[in-house]
Formats: structure tokens, sequence, C-alpha cells
């Protein structure tokens, strides 16, 4: 090789011309050769870096969202606060609002310390009670509107620990942003430390964070993915039911039917081009022509399906025709042969032995849909959404959010808890788009068939 | 009846058609003696599909026009006088809609009853505390004259829905009837669905034409709306962008256009060196373990949502900047910046240009590789002179495919670039986009009515213009390549 003999050569020119040296314009080339290659491994060095960068900052910021710190509590449900005219008639109780159960918490903090003998200095019974989520009163109310029968007893409860608090056990809290912070005292950190000693304080895994419904601003501890991860349920399934089907009948006469003219090169070409047409714009076709034109209601799942399903049915059809056209011809000519019509022969042979490659399409069009976002703020499912929406198909219409517009939402709120849950939900899509994708790869391995 | 029990009562009738086909042909060629022309089950299918498909279309096209039908001839009734000052027609549409659907409700929940309705006048009843009871919110008071017009509204919705029940079972019976009585052995069963199934498929594959015409038609519709409130000139001129809730607003589109470009610029020339070098790489240069190992490591790159590209502009890749180069130069104080969103879709990007040139970069022909390992020349030397230049078209349609998508990117726009309109060349100031503007505008509460809210759609068809101008131009440059070696 010649970089062996590279440092030997020392001298130039045609007169020492030799093979075994090697002159000054072949080590020229020879460096420029290493440069060029030293270069393209670093650009693939910087891709996998920006993999891994990219995921690193995910992980680094959004893990800490799948714990939680609550506190557990005995908390006595007083019917004297609670159901004043003492009948138990379930119209009485719900006219006891939130308020109502704010002093029954305070209490059981009160209790909690009294029996603990934790006494912090600089810490009334206002503050230690701010160290329970604004959210728990809620939480309360609703246990005890599905159980009324428990008014009067002594209840424990795992009540949400307020956003600062949990922010001071995942190191978003110091001691030192405390004294700055208006929400949060060092003191209540103090006593936070001391109730965590006693047992009462603990950080758990956060299922809250699946099943709870969007939170304001001022709760971001009780914000859950709940109604987004069902909107995007939701709207996958009217994706998969519309496009699946159109996809593969469009793909079938494309490939199969259509004749070789001017009106088949237009429906080709138009098909190319929505693949590459930016996303936002088929929002805006979502907004102008499904909530504007035929009058469906904003933010619901099923204009975001119809949006995405538009979106998706280039990817599923040109994954179908790749599909339809690997099956081999000779298939299709031997049914032909022993007397089947070309629709027998396509359903019965040449689709079923494409079925594996067009389903791994659709799986990857469908994990293209779910993370998509742009179009989806368009059409109003960035709003605010509490209620979880009913049973299909009624419940399409009804108001909810989607996953990668819940991310978004939570990155423009204040509180950087926000940002925290805006990581963690990215890691629950990215689960999802994972699975899908481990699926696909999956059916690829099992049944594509080469011939 | 609901359309859902509606559709169930469809499909009920078409499994009945079926069997009664099937059974109709059966018992005929035993009567008559005559062999059925094609299989007893396509005579089922042939009454099923008839009975199915057209009901069906009916009942979908009616469910979309319905609503748009009923509104436009209610808005007709509504005199001009009940519209209150500087509100829009559509705005009492909204509460008129809502006033039907709480009146519906209230009767379905018992606490009103049909002939108490119909008695029921405005000016004697407090209709707004009433709903509310129910549930139903209402922004203002209701007065006569919208009140009358929910009324009517709620009784033509009732009727069409019950001519609409009455109109898909009659198409689903008639047509399913005609169909059953066709069925003799001698009819060509097969052919007939067969036929039947093809015009189905066709319809399938217009429905990308429709989606494009859908875009085309709503873009150009309400474009046109905005340029009969603003001028065409002072759109495409104007260098200031300030929308103002209040009208007079300043809507040029260049500040727009030249943030758009810019950050498309710094996201290009990351990624094509970048996702260039790694598709010589891989294809040239890589062995086995790390081609196995690195290509599919970076196509993950192309599948992760570019939501998720946005939030790490965000929260890391901005601050960074920041901290690091920004402010110790003196060039800016914000995390958002063009640099900010242009690295980060430079990253989206390397994939995307590196597997479209690993494709072209496969396609040169391997003699042209020996040819010129032959004449003595460097790996580097050949992908230098002899791959590259017998790649370049493809490479150029490659980077106008990344260039259009650069354009239509938009969360990591909205998330990284920031949302302040100006003209600056300090690329670690914030800048803002067509697309970023388009979100702005479109979401919270919009009426279609004002210049500052359809210029959405005036932007919107202007990136649509742009985009599929880049695709065909990448497209064709892409094909007539191809061309050359097959």
């Amino acid at each position: 090789m010649t970089e062996v003999t590279a440092d030997t050569a020392a001298t130039t020119g045609p007169a020492n011309r030799s093979l075994f040296q090697a002159g000054v314009r072949t080590r020229k080339r020879h460096a420029a050769e290493r440069r060029f290659r030293m270069m393209g491994l670093a650009a693939v060095i910087f891709g996998i870096l920006a993999l891994v960068g990219l995921m690193a900052s995910i992980l680094s910021n959004g893990v800490s969202s799948f714990t939680q710190t609550y506190v557990t509590m005995d908390v006595f449900l007083d019917p004297a606060k609670l159901d004043k005219k003492g009948n138990r008639d379930l119209k009485d109780i719900e006219k006891a609002t939130t308020f109502a159960y704010e002093p029954l918490i305070k209490a059981a903090v009160q209790k909690v310390m009294d029996d603990r003998g934790i006494v912090v200095e600089g810490v009334n019974a206002k503050q230690a009670y701010e160290l329970i989520s604004k959210e728990a009163p809620a939480e309360l109310r609703r246990y005890v509107l599905a159980n009324p029968d428990q008014i009067g007893n002594t209840v424990s409860f795992d009540l949400l620990a307020a956003g600062r608090i949990d922010g001071y056990y995942k190191g978003r809290v110091t001691m030192e942003s405390a004294a700055l912070d208006r929400n949060v005292s060092p003191e209540q950190l103090v006593l936070a430390d001391r109730l965590k000693q006693a047992g009462v304080l603990e950080s758990r895994f956060n299922w809250g964070l699946f099943t709870a419904p969007d939170a304001s601003d001022t709760r971001p501890e009780a914000a859950g993915l709940g109604v987004a991860i069902m909107g995007s349920a939701y709207m996958m399934l009217i994706v998969l039911v519309l496009s699946l089907p159109i996809g593969v009948a469009a793909s079938i006469y494309l490939e199969e039917f259509a004749p070789k003219n001017r009106w088949t090169d237009l429906i080709e070409v138009n098909i190319a081009n929505l693949a590459a047409v930016p996303s936002i714009v088929f929002g805006i076709l979502g907004l102008a022509i499904f909530i504007n034109f035929a009058g469906l209601p904003q933010s619901a799942p099923i204009v975001g399906g119809l949006v995405l399903t538009l979106m998706t049915l280039p990817t599923i059809i040109i994954a179908t025709r790749a599909a339809l056209k690997a099956v081999p011809p000779s298939i299709k000519d031997a049914a032909l042969g022993i007397g089947a019509s070309k629709m027998q022969a396509i359903f019965h042979h040449v689709l079923p032995l494409a079925a594996p490659g067009i389903l791994t399409g659709t799986i990857i069009g469908l994990a293209q849909a779910l993370g998509e976002t742009a179009p989806l703020l368009l059409i109003g499912m960035v709003a605010f959404v509490r209620d979880y929406p009913g049973a299909p198909p009624e419940g399409f219409f009804d108001p909810a959010s989607a996953l990668p517009v819940q991310v978004y939402n939570w990155t423009q709120r204040g509180d950087p808890a926000f940002v925290e849950r805006a990581s963690g939900a990215i890691i629950v899509l990215l689960i999802f788009l994972v699975i899908m994708n481990a699926i696909a790869i999956l059916l690829r391995r099992r049944f594509e068939r080469r011939w | 009846m609901t359309s859902s029990v509606l559709v169930l009562i469809v499909l009920g009738l078409t499994v009945a058609g079926y069997f009664l086909g099937r059974k109709r042909a059966l018992k005929a060629s035993e009567q008559d003696g005559v062999k059925l022309h094609s299989l007893p089950g396509y005579y089922g299918q042939s009454v099923a599909l008839f009975v199915a498909v057209p009901a069906l279309f009916l009942l979908g096209a009616w469910l979309f026009l319905q609503p748009v039908l009923i509104e436009n001839s209610i808005s007709g009734k509504v005199p001009d006088s009940a519209i209150p000052e500087g509100g829009a027609r559509s705005l009492v549409m909204v509460d008129v809609r809502r006033i039907a659907e709480g009146l519906t409700l209230m009767i379905e929940q018992g606490d009103l009853s049909e002939p108490d309705l119909s008695d029921m006048r405005a000016d004697s009843t407090n209709i707004r505390s009433l709903l509310a009871n129910s549930g139903v919110a209402l922004g203002s008071d209701v007065s006569p004259e919208v009140f009358e017009a929910a009324k009517d509204y709620r009784s033509i919705e009732q009727t069409a829905s019950a001519i609409r029940n009455i109109a898909v079972l009659i198409t689903a019976l008639g047509v399913g009837f005609w169909a059953w009585s066709r069925v003799r052995p001698q009819m060509r069963a097969r052919n007939v669905s067969e036929t039947f199934i093809k015009a189905m498929l066709m319809g399938s594959s217009l429905v990308a034409i429709l989606t494009t015409v859908g875009i085309v038609g709503s873009l150009l519709f309400e474009s046109i709306q905005f340029f009969k409130l603003y001028p065409a000139k002072d759109f495409f001129l104007s260098t200031t962008w300030n929308p103002q809730f209040r009208g007079g607003s300043d809507l040029g589109f260049l500040p727009l256009l030249w943030g758009t470009f810019y950050v498309s610029l710094v996201a290009l020339t990351l990624a094509v060196p970048i996702g260039l070098m790694i598709a010589i790489y891989l294809a040239e240069y890589a062995g086995s373990a790390l081609r196995s190992f690195a290509k599919p490591a970076i196509e993950v790159l192309a599948g992760i949502p570019t939501i998720v590209y946005g939030l790490f502009a965000l929260i890391t890749v901005g601050p960074f900047l920041r901290d690091w180069i920004a402010q110790p130069l003196g060039l800016g104080s914000s995390s958002s910046s063009v640099m900010t969103a242009g690295l980060v879709m430079g990253i989206m990007l390397i994939p995307f240009i590196s597997s479209l040139s690993d494709d072209i970069i496969n396609a040169v022909p391997q003699a042209l590789r020996d040819g010129s390992y032959g004449l003595g020349a460097t790996k580097s030397e050949t992908i230098k002179q002899v791959i590259l230049p017998a790649a370049l078209p493809g490479i150029v349609g490659a980077f106008l495919l990344a260039a259009s998508r650069a354009i239509g990117e938009t969360m990591i726009v909205v998330m990284g670039a920031g949302a302040s309109a100006r003209l600056g060349v300090n690329p670690f100031e914030a800048m803002t986009t067509v697309t970023v503007k388009i979100v702005s505008q479109l979401t919270g509460d919009t009426e279609f009515a004002s210049p500052e809210t359809l210029v959405a759609f005036a932007l919107g068809l202007t990136l649509f213009v742009f985009t599929l101008g880049l695709n065909i131009l990448a497209l064709y440059i892409v094909r007539k390549y191809r061309e050359q070696y097959e």
C-alpha cells in the first residue's frame, strides 16, 4: 500500500520516480482522499450526534414528569360543611363548591403536623395548606359526589402536592429560587422536607399524566394527557377507517385498471404533488371547507380525522402501489389463465399477497398522522378542553385535544413545570410512534416475500 | 332517528338484499332449468351493492350539504335590524344555532314541551336564563328576531332530517328492489357487480383530485375576498407587517417572505453539505457494519414529528445559542432566532437530503466508476469528478424538494423563530415566517370577514404556489435525469 512507503519517500521529481516511492503529487492526492473521507465520517457522526442530542434533550427534560409528589392525608369529610341540611340529597351536596372543601384540607394538614409534632418557623396554617395542589379540593369534591355516604367519615386521600413542591424534588426549584418566588418560600420547602421524613409526602409514578385532563395555568401538577390521548385515538380511528379503503381502492384502480391516458396522468401527478404540499395548507383546507362551509364543529376529532385522512392518503396510495407492483405478474397471469376474471384475480390473489406491504405503509402513514401538529392548530384543537369526549360516533363531534397539540399548548404556558410536562408528553408520543413502527417492521420481516 | 341508526338500517337492508338476490337467482334457475351465468353469490352481491352504495352516498352528501342550505335560508330571514352594530351576520347565525340546539336539549330533558315552545316569545320569557339552566350558555340576551329564527331553524332542521331519513330509505329500498327484480339466471351478475366495483375504485382515485380542487378553491376564494378588502399592491410590496384588531393594519408580505427565505437558507446551508456527505460516505466508503447501524439511525431522524424538533429548538438549542453565542458576542438576547430555527430545521432536513442523494448516487452506473478507477483516479476524485457531475440533476432535484419542505415547515419556526416581522440581517434576532403568521392569524377566535384573518389565506396561497412550483421543477429535473441512464 502506498501509505506504508509514503514516509520513506522524500525525494521528488521525474528522475526519482519509483513504484515504491510515492511522489509529492501522489501524496497530495492521497491526503485529499483522506480529508474527503474524514469529512464524510464527520458528517455521519454529526447526524448520529444530532439524533442522540435530540433524544437526550427530550429525555432529560421529560423523564421527571413520570413521577409526581403526593401527600397522603386523612381528611374528615365534615357534614356541617358539605351537607348542611343533613339529608344526603345529591342535589344539596352539589351546591357545596370547591371552596367548601378547602377548610377540610386545611384542617387535615394541621392535624398531620400536630400529630407528628412538625413545627417549622415562619410557616402558618395558610402557608402549610399551600403545599397542597389547588386541584385537591376539586378532587375531594369529585370523590364526595361519587360516594355521598362517606360524608361524616374520615377518609385517607393521596392528594397532589403543589407544582413548586413537586419541582423542588425534581431539582427545578431550589432554596435560592424559592427565596425570589412569590408562589413558594424556603420555609415551605423545609416543611415539605420534614413531611417527607415523616413519610407523609412521597414521590410516586404519575398515572395522572396518562389519564387526567388538561389543567389551568396555575396547577401544572394536575395536568394530564387523558383528553389528548383520546382525541388522538379517535382521529387515528377515523384516519384508518377512511384512508385505508379509499387508498387501497384508488391504488388498485391506478395500478391495474386505469388506461394510460392524460386523465390518469393528471391523477398521478396530483397524488405526487399532494404528498409534498405543506401540512399547514391542509389545515387551511379543513378550516375553510369542513368548518366554515360544512359547519362541522371546531376542535372536533372528526374534522382533525378528515384533514389527516386527506394528508395520509398519498402516503398510503404510494405504499400500496409499490406493494401491488411487487407481486409478480405470473400470479395474476396464472389466475387469468384458469378463467378468473380480472377483478377475481386481483381481489383473490394479488391483493392478499400485497396485504403485508399495504399494512406496513398504512401504519407508517398513521404514525406520520399521529405526530402532525400544524393543521390541527388551525382547526381549533389547541383550545383548552377539560371534558372527555363521549363515546363514538357522537364523541367524534365533541371537542378534544390531540397529543402533539397538547405538547405545543403546554410550551406556550408560563410555568416551567409545563415544559417538563411537554417533554413528558413528547416521550409518550414517541413511545406510541416506536410501537407503531416496530409493528410495521415486524410485519415486514414476518410476512414480506421476495419472489 | 339519528344518522348512525340510519346507517345501521341501510347496512341491515344490504345484508337482506344479498340473501334475497341470491335466493331469487337459485330459485329461478331451479324452476326454469336454466344454468346460472355467474356464481350465486354474485347475484346477491349485485343487489347488495345497489342497496348500499346509492343510499349511503345520498346520506353522505345530505349530511354535508344540509347545514349549509338551512343556514343560507335562515340567514336571509334575519332582518338587518337584528344584527348588532359592528357585528357580523355569521355571528348572529352562531347564536341562532346555539339557541336551536339548546331548545332541542331542553325538550329532550323534559324541561319544555313542543306546544310550550311554539307559544314562547322572546319578549315575554327570559330565554337566556332558561337556556342557562339547561347548561347552554349564551353571550348576550336573545332578541325576538333571533329567537324566531332559531325556532324556524329547529323546525326546518327537523323536517329536513325527516325528509332525509325517508329519502335514504326509499333510495335503498327502491334501487334495491329494481336490482332484485332484474335478477334472472341469464343475467351477467358477475359483470354487473364488477363494473359497479370498478366504478367505485375509480371514484376513490378521484379523491386526490377533489382534495387539490378543494385546496386551490378554498385558497383562491378566500384570497379574492381578501384582495377585495386590502389592495394587492400593498400586500406584495409593503415592508411593514403590523396587524391591528381594530382595522387599519399594515399587511405587507415582504418581511415574512424574507424571514422564510432566511431560515430556509440557514437550514439548507447546514443540511445540504452534511446530508450529501453522509450519502456519499455511506454509499462509497462505509463498511457494511457501519452502514447497517448509521443508515437506520439517520432515517429515524426523518420519522420524528416536527413538534419534537420544535421543542428541541425551544428548550435546548435556543437557550444554548443565546447564552453561548449571541449574548457574549452582543448579537442579541432572544432565544428564538433565525439561527435557532434554521439549525434545527437543518437537522430535520439532513435525512431527507441524504436518503434522496443516496438513491441518486446508487443510480449512477457502475461502469462510470470503473472507468474512472481504471484511469488511476482515487475514490474521492472519482466521486468529485465523475459521480457528482453525473448525479448533479438529481441532487439539484433533492435540493429543491428540501427547499420546498423548509418553506412549508411550520412547528419548528412557530416554536423557534419568533413572531416579530422584521427585515434584518442579524441571524440571532427573532424573525417570523409565512407559516408562523398563518398560524397566528387563524388560531383563536376568528371572524371570517376581516382582512386580518383573510390575509392568512393569501399567505397560504403564496406558500402553496411556491412549494408547488419547487416540487414540479424538482420532479421535472429528477425525471429527466432518470431517463438518461435507464
